[in-house]
């Protein structure tokens, strides 16, 4: 296919070669199939899409349709019943969850926050280097090692579970989750405002609580709700910790009963009454989950959303 | 180093004196060999200054002359980046005529802030305070802590009036503060300054982020204000420092190359490097 | 920081007031106090760590000082006797974690390359929300769910399907009975939850790739998949085998959804539709009804062993990360 136009001897009229030809079918082939595979391929990215989204629709669709029937006004307020009764509650397991979950965040906040600032403050320097590599991997634990150091700590040396070994447990959980919020947030607040207030004569301390800190305040709670909504819905930790309870109990050094302890209980266990419980309990845990989740990123977007100037 | 009660009788005696007659304007403030270095830059050079009392000396100069750095050191804010050095002296008056190094071993910056006040070139008021509280914010930290409630919304709208806002914002002192405009989160941001009645108050390029409107409102004020307190400002628009104040000074490189009284600057500066940069040859 | 030089005499300043002064000092103190406090709780990372690796190592020394190497390799568990071999549990957290991620790393990838090339804005962020919510899930829930749904379907439909319909039956893969609790069904639903971890460093990684690669693969000709897969895959191929190893380790680590749907039989078997043990799930299973503290001892040692395994693989995760994060990786 060459114009006529390039300088060939005018005598000499343009005629592709058998080589000429081939390559250029093969040319057109190749494109075709290269067009293809490029839709095939793309097919294939919109399918995994498809499936990538199918578990969780699956999931709260099963969650609804089994746990909804067993969730009354009697959930919240009753206590388990025994084996072949049908109905009673889990209001002991959502305590108890209450419970453990307010022990990690009575851990977990004060060591977080402060951890946060501090790398937040000491940006470059080594010591914050290795808190912050040794905070990732502390978030890269398995949680049932972290009930193994409870255990090891609370409960072997004193021979009985309690919600303390539970709650603390949660509570290093939650270290590392706290401190990456805090460290983030607070190192988003502008410098200018750090300025600011020291130009005020406000001492470096109270630079960093009462401005800083406040400023990034909204943000560091929801990062605490984030890490307390994943604390809630832990069950490895406790299994040697907290060990569960089948009574109604709010001592914190005894053993107590948690929500996804219970979902765990009764879902292994051969009875259907305990089945349907379970799924209603579960039920109630990801609705928690995701309510705390889905509206943690609904605010962290509209602060980031709204930029005035 | 007073608190707020002796600062009003200092304020008054200093009026008063100053209408006694044109006396030999008294430095307020004064630079001594001043040296400022980021590491191994030396920012600025040798720099002796004086700062009139009641009166506003504007600091000119083209982009990296160190003016900027030169104002830091006034109140020791240029202390706060880690590898920053001063060398020299800058000494404060006090009411009796006292004068105080303030980088004398022993004096603590904080106290050094309470005493010259700063105000930069972006507003910064503090997002989560309200109006009230923002201008109030400085009230916190001065010795004696906060005052009563009372008190302090009397202060409140004394530094509200004095900074030209009060007007705008007086049915808005419960709102956020960033919910005002840039113009006047600048004029907040001077109020809050001037609440606790500092002898001095810094300016870095005050209108540098501002409207033309906004910028000849935040001018009138920076002019009002030498009738209370003494006032630097530093600004790259030598117009805005030849409207606004009474003596300038032209630094280049981190030298003072010149100072005098504004419109002789203007009009015969006595430095060829002065003329060259007044008139536009370069900066 | 300040390099004050006084000259003597003359200007020498009068003391500050008193109200001043104890303020002064107040606000030192408050700095020193306030500095001291936020080192300690930045401290108490490190030694958090120091306090976990201990007390997991001396939870299981016991059955270490019994059993020495053979716990790692022995396959034999028999609580009754005293004999505590973790081989199976390591070769099912192994097996479960590789399956899952063979399973989860194609689809994470899609969906990433899905979500950065073709998603049409409208589609992008509820794809993206849905599947970062597959994190949120707990563990327990998505037991619960494999227990009575993905078990279920895996013994009615799925498995009857690869081994009779596909024919694959014969294979040691698929060999014997299907009761439902096996290898395949750890393996699908620790895919389910590792796949939001995997996508979003993909995800993540392949917004980083610079324009100016993309548009040089699209100039010279490239349809836009073989721009994808020539030019920003390559680009983003460390990062993409980091976040892969990120999952891994979370898969190594799962306890609660495996424990409800692998079985819980010390088995090494080669068969999918076999029942087996992960190093989490024999803790989370037998703990409750351990018999005698060498038994108890036995399961912290295989935290102790699933503990050190972690490390070892997030260390290399961490590594890939960060030969990515230093630059454009080369062929």
């Amino acid at each position: 296919m060459s114009s006529p136009a390039t300088g060939l001897p005018p005598r000499a009229r343009p005629h592709p070669s058998g080589h000429q030809r081939a390559f250029a079918e093969r040319t057109v082939r190749t494109i075709r199939r290269r067009r293809v595979v490029n839709v095939v391929m793309m097919g294939f990215t919109y399918l995994a899409a498809a499936v990538a989204t199918l578990p969780l629709l699956f999931i709260l669709f099963h969650l609804l349709r089994e746990g909804a029937s067993s969730l009354g006004p009697d959930f919240f307020t009753s206590t388990p019943r025994p084996v072949g009764e049908a109905g009673g509650g889990m209001a002991n397991a959502i305590v108890g969850t209450l419970l453990v979950v307010g022990i990690a965040a009575a851990v977990g906040l004060p060591v977080g926050v402060g951890a946060g600032l501090y790398l937040a403050e000491h940006r470059g320097t080594r010591l914050a280097w290795v808190v912050r590599f040794l905070s990732d991997v502390l978030n890269g634990l398995p949680s049932i090692v972290l009930g193994i150091f409870a255990w090891d700590l609370l409960v072997r040396p004193f021979g009985h579970f309690s919600a303390l070994a539970g709650g603390v447990a949660l509570g290093a959980i939650m270290v590392p989750l706290v401190t990456r919020a805090t460290e983030e947030m607070i190192s988003l607040v502008p410098g200018s405002l750090r300025e600011a207030a020291l130009a005020l004569g406000y001492p470096r301390w109270r630079t960093s609580l009462t401005i800083v800190l406040r400023t990034a305040l909204p943000g560091i709670v929801t990062g605490a709700l984030v890490a307390v909504a994943r604390v809630a819905g832990e069950t490895a930790p406790l299994l040697f910790t907290a060990f569960g309870n089948q009574f109604w109990s709010t001592s914190v050094t005894q053993p107590i009963a948690a929500l996804p302890l219970q979902i765990f209980t009764y879902a292994i266990s051969p009875y259907d009454e305990w089945h349907a419980q379970a799924w209603a309990g579960a039920l109630v845990l990801i609705a928690i989950v995701l309510v705390i989740s889905v509206v943690s990123r609904y605010v962290t977007r509209a602060r980031f959303g709204t930029g005035s100037d | 180093m007073t608190d707020l009660a002796t600062r009003d009788e200092a304020s008054a005696a200093s009026a008063a004196s100053a209408q006694r007659g044109r006396a030999e304007p008294s430095a307020r403030l004064e630079t001594e060999q001043l040296d400022a270095y980021f590491g191994d830059a030396h920012v600025v050079r040798g720099v002796s200054l004086r700062f009139d009392d009641r009166q506003v000396t504007a600091v000119i100069g083209p982009s990296g002359c160190g003016k900027s750095t030169l104002l830091r050191c006034l109140n020791r804010m240029h202390e706060t980046v880690p590898t920053a050095r001063v060398r020299g002296r800058v000494t404060l008056a006090g009411p009796n005529g006292t004068r105080q190094d303030v980088y004398a071993r022993g004096v603590d910056a904080i106290a050094v802030r309470r005493q010259v006040g700063m105000v930069f070139q972006r507003p910064t008021p503090f997002p989560t305070l309200s109006v009230r509280d923002n201008v109030a914010a400085g009230l916190r930290v001065a010795p004696g802590g906060m005052p009563p409630r009372r008190e302090v919304d009397r202060v409140v709208e004394d530094a509200l009036r004095r900074a030209a806002l009060w007007d705008e914002v007086k049915d808005r002192l419960r709102e956020s503060a960033t919910s005002l405009s840039g113009g006047q989160q600048q004029r907040l941001c001077i109020a809050r300054a001037i609440a606790t009645r500092p002898p001095v108050l810094l300016l870095d390029e005050p209108t540098a982020s501002l409207d033309p409107i906004s910028t000849q409102k935040v001018e009138e004020l920076v002019y009002e204000l030498r009738r209370e307190m003494t006032v630097v400002v530093v600004t790259h628009n030598m117009q805005q420092a030849a409207r606004v104040s009474d003596r300038t000074a032209f630094m280049l490189a981190g030298e003072l190359v010149e100072v005098a009284p504004t419109s002789v600057l203007f009009t015969s500066p006595a430095d060829a490097r002065t003329e060259a940069y007044i008139t536009g040859r370069f900066g | 920081m300040t390099d004050a030089a006084l000259a003597g005499g003359v200007h020498a300043g009068p003391e500050p007031a008193p109200a001043d002064a104890a303020r002064m000092g107040g606000a030192a103190i408050g700095d020193r106090a306030y500095q001291l406090a936020i080192l300690i709780f930045a401290l108490c990372i490190p030694l958090l760590l120091a306090a976990i690796a201990g007390a997991v190592a001396s939870a299981g020394w016991p059955a270490f000082r019994e059993f020495g190497g053979s716990f790692l390799t022995s396959s034999r568990w028999d609580a009754v006797n005293g004999e505590f071999g973790a081989a199976p549990a390591i070769f099912g957290t192994l097996v479960s974690s590789v399956v899952a991620l063979l399973i989860a790393t194609p689809l994470a990838i899609g969906v990433a390359i899905f979500l950065s090339e073709f998603a049409p804005p409208w589609l992008r962020q509820p794809v993206a929300f849905l599947v970062d919510l597959l994190a949120a899930v707990p563990s327990v829930v998505y037991g619960l769910w494999g227990i009575f749904v993905l078990v279920p379907i895996l013994r009615e439909h799925v498995m009857p399907f690869l081994a009779g319909t596909l024919g694959l039956g014969g294979t040691p893969l698929f060999s014997g009975p299907a009761y439902g609790p096996s290898m395949l069904a750890a393996g699908l639903l620790l895919a389910i939850m590792v796949l939001p971890y995997v996508s979003a460093v993909t995800r993540e990684v392949l917004l980083a790739v610079p324009r100016s690669q993309r548009e040089a693969a699209l100039a010279l000709g490239a349809t836009r998949w073989e721009m994808i897969w020539d030019a920003v895959l390559p680009y983003a191929r460390s990062g993409i085998v980091g976040g892969i190893i990120l999952g891994l380790g979370r898969a190594l680590g799962e306890t609660m959804a495996v424990t409800m749907v692998i079985g819980n039989r010390h088995e090494l078997s080669a068969s999918l539709f076999a029942p087996g043990y992960t190093l989490a799930s024999l803790i989370a299973n037998e703990f409750s009804e351990a018999t005698g503290d060498l038994h108890v001892a036995a399961l912290m040692a295989a935290g102790t062993t699933l503990f050190a395994l972690t490390l070892i693989v997030n260390a290399i995760a961490r590594w890939l990360v960060w030969r990515v994060a230093r630059g454009p990786v080369g062929r």
